[in-house]
């Protein structure tokens, strides 16, 4: 017969926590940050198919840091469950607000549950109604902890620094082309590095966009353009 | 196993199923229930039903048009509905049929494709897309075999081929292509009668909606179900057309205009 030894609660959970953190450096960062006509994801991934951020309903995105595997599958959780709510009710009534919970319950069930941590952070972002006021901006921890942020977040790898960074960067209303450049250099400056379009990836959600579904994927082109050259 | 809150997270089995309508089974299996419900023939024959619905292949895709009438038994349930939609950005469905029934199995079909899409990253190819209302039909409309017949067009642009298709499927879920027109509903007869003599494969956008119309308005004089254009109270045929650039609705401006030219050349 084995014993297991006795471990303090508290010690656990930072040994999961420095093991979820430790998971999280190890991977590249994404960018969130508003602009005038509404909220840009963009992110280091040389992958043109595994995506990092991406849609989940009409007015909601989504980008996630660490393990591959982990963040995907929240984002398809995250699109099932928005996608459920809005059949049940209207389409109006799913709200990143509601799914913010949602993943801040399931990542701390599994932090304090599981054997092992999820090693990820997401992003989830909305642009309701017309103006400004209506944009909102979740940031979820591995742990289920969860921060309403305004105007930018960075997560990820050298999160921390980028976020200082941007904070002495950032504009209040700035347009698209300003924010794209200004989050690529960013997201280059920890080891000064220059990024090309192709190991790019860039998504916003345009509350001026006459569809229904606001998201839409920059391709590398429309980035080459908004870089300078 | 912990329950993970009310998150559906990916189950047991291999890969994530991108299916909508099996997630709804599995998760809400309730709300599919009543499209199970049987109803006598008798009560059948009350239930308000859309009528004609056509499509075809023109120059720069397909169009798909209806007319805007509802019937219960033989009163006029609606002379506003709607039967023509588009699937996606780039597919239109149309339906001829019991109208409950027929909304609610595009209001899955529209789903189904865009939560395919959001989950895959791609959208379905047009025959995927084909198969899959077949299927539709099959496993979630058994009523459509008890004569609450729901019978839909579905017209798309096929972006590998380069060109528009158009597929019509029957009560027990067959489906099969249609190269040149294709009409369903009650008024379905006096259309394609009118389509035989009309529709060229070359005809331009303007000529396509005039086309449509013209059949429509041929299946309304012809058919009581079918509702013709009504200029006094500005109800005129759903168009939409699919062609490279994505499924468009045709302006009421521009259906009006070809249903007034028409009914001049008749009058």
């Amino acid at each position: 017969m084995s014993f297991m030894p006795y471990v303090a609660p508290e010690q656990m959970m930072k040994d999961r926590s420095d093991y979820a953190h430790k998971g999280i450096a190890r991977g590249r960062s994404v960018i969130g940050v508003e602009y005038d006509d509404g909220l840009l994801f963009i992110a280091e991934n040389p992958s043109a198919t595994l995506h990092k951020i991406s849609e989940i309903y009409d007015r909601i995105a989504f980008a996630g840091v660490g393990k591959y595997s982990e963040f995907e599958d929240l984002r398809i959780a995250g699109i099932r469950l928005a996608d459920l709510r809005g059949y049940s009710y209207g389409r109006e009534d799913v709200k990143a607000r509601d799914l913010a919970n949602a993943y801040s319950q399931a990542l701390s069930n599994i932090f304090t549950q599981q054997m092992k941590p999820y090693e990820v952070e997401i992003l989830v972002g909305e642009v309701d109604g017309e103006s400004e006021a209506g944009t909102s901006l979740y940031h979820i921890l591995f742990d289920g902890s969860v921060t309403d942020e305004h105007g930018f977040v960075a997560i990820g790898g050298h999160a921390e620094e980028l976020t200082e960074t941007l904070q002495s960067r950032y504009a209040e209303g700035w347009g698209l082309a300003a924010a794209v450049r200004t989050a690529v250099e960013v997201l280059g400056s920890p080891e000064s590095r220059t990024l090309e379009p192709a190991t790019i990836e860039a998504g916003v959600l345009e509350r001026s966009r006459p569809q229904r579904r606001k998201f839409r994927r920059m391709d590398d082109g429309e980035i080459g353009e908004l870089l300078p050259a | 196993m912990t329950e993970r809150a009310s998150l559906p997270l990916a189950g047991p089995s291999f890969g994530a199923d991108p299916s909508f309508v099996d997630l709804l089974r599995r998760e809400r299996p309730d709300t599919l229930e009543h499209l199970r419900q049987t109803i006598s023939a008798d009560a059948a024959a009350w239930v308000a039903h859309g009528t004609t619905v056509l499509g075809f292949s023109y120059a720069d895709g397909v169009i798909v048009a209806g007319d805007r009438r509802a019937t219960a038994g033989y009163a006029i349930a609606d002379d506003k509905m709607r039967k023509v939609f588009a699937a996606d950005g780039y597919s239109a469905i149309a339906i001829a049929g019991a109208a409950g029934m027929a909304v609610e199995m595009v209001k899955l079909f529209q789903l189904e494709l865009e939560h395919y899409e959001k989950l895959t990253g791609d959208r379905l190819s047009l025959e995927g897309k084909a198969n899959r209302l077949a299927q539709l039909i099959r496993q979630n409309f058994p009523l459509a075999m008890q004569g609450l017949v729901v019978v839909p067009l579905f017209g798309g642009f096929d972006e590998r081929r380069g060109q528009g298709r158009l597929f019509y499927y029957d009560a027990t879920g067959g489906k099969w292509e249609e190269e040149d027109y294709q009409a369903t509903g009650s008024g379905s007869q006096p259309a394609k009668n009118s389509l035989k003599k009309r529709w060229r494969p070359d005809l331009t956008r303007d000529e396509a909606v005039r086309v449509s119309v013209e059949a429509l308005l041929d299946a309304s004089e012809d058919d009581v179900a079918t509702g013709g254009p009504n200029i006094a109270r500005r109800i005129y045929p759903t168009v939409l057309t699919v062609t490279a650039s994505g499924a468009e609705d045709v302006p009421e401006d521009d259906v009006a205009s070809a249903s007034a030219e028409l009914l001049e050349e008749r009058s």
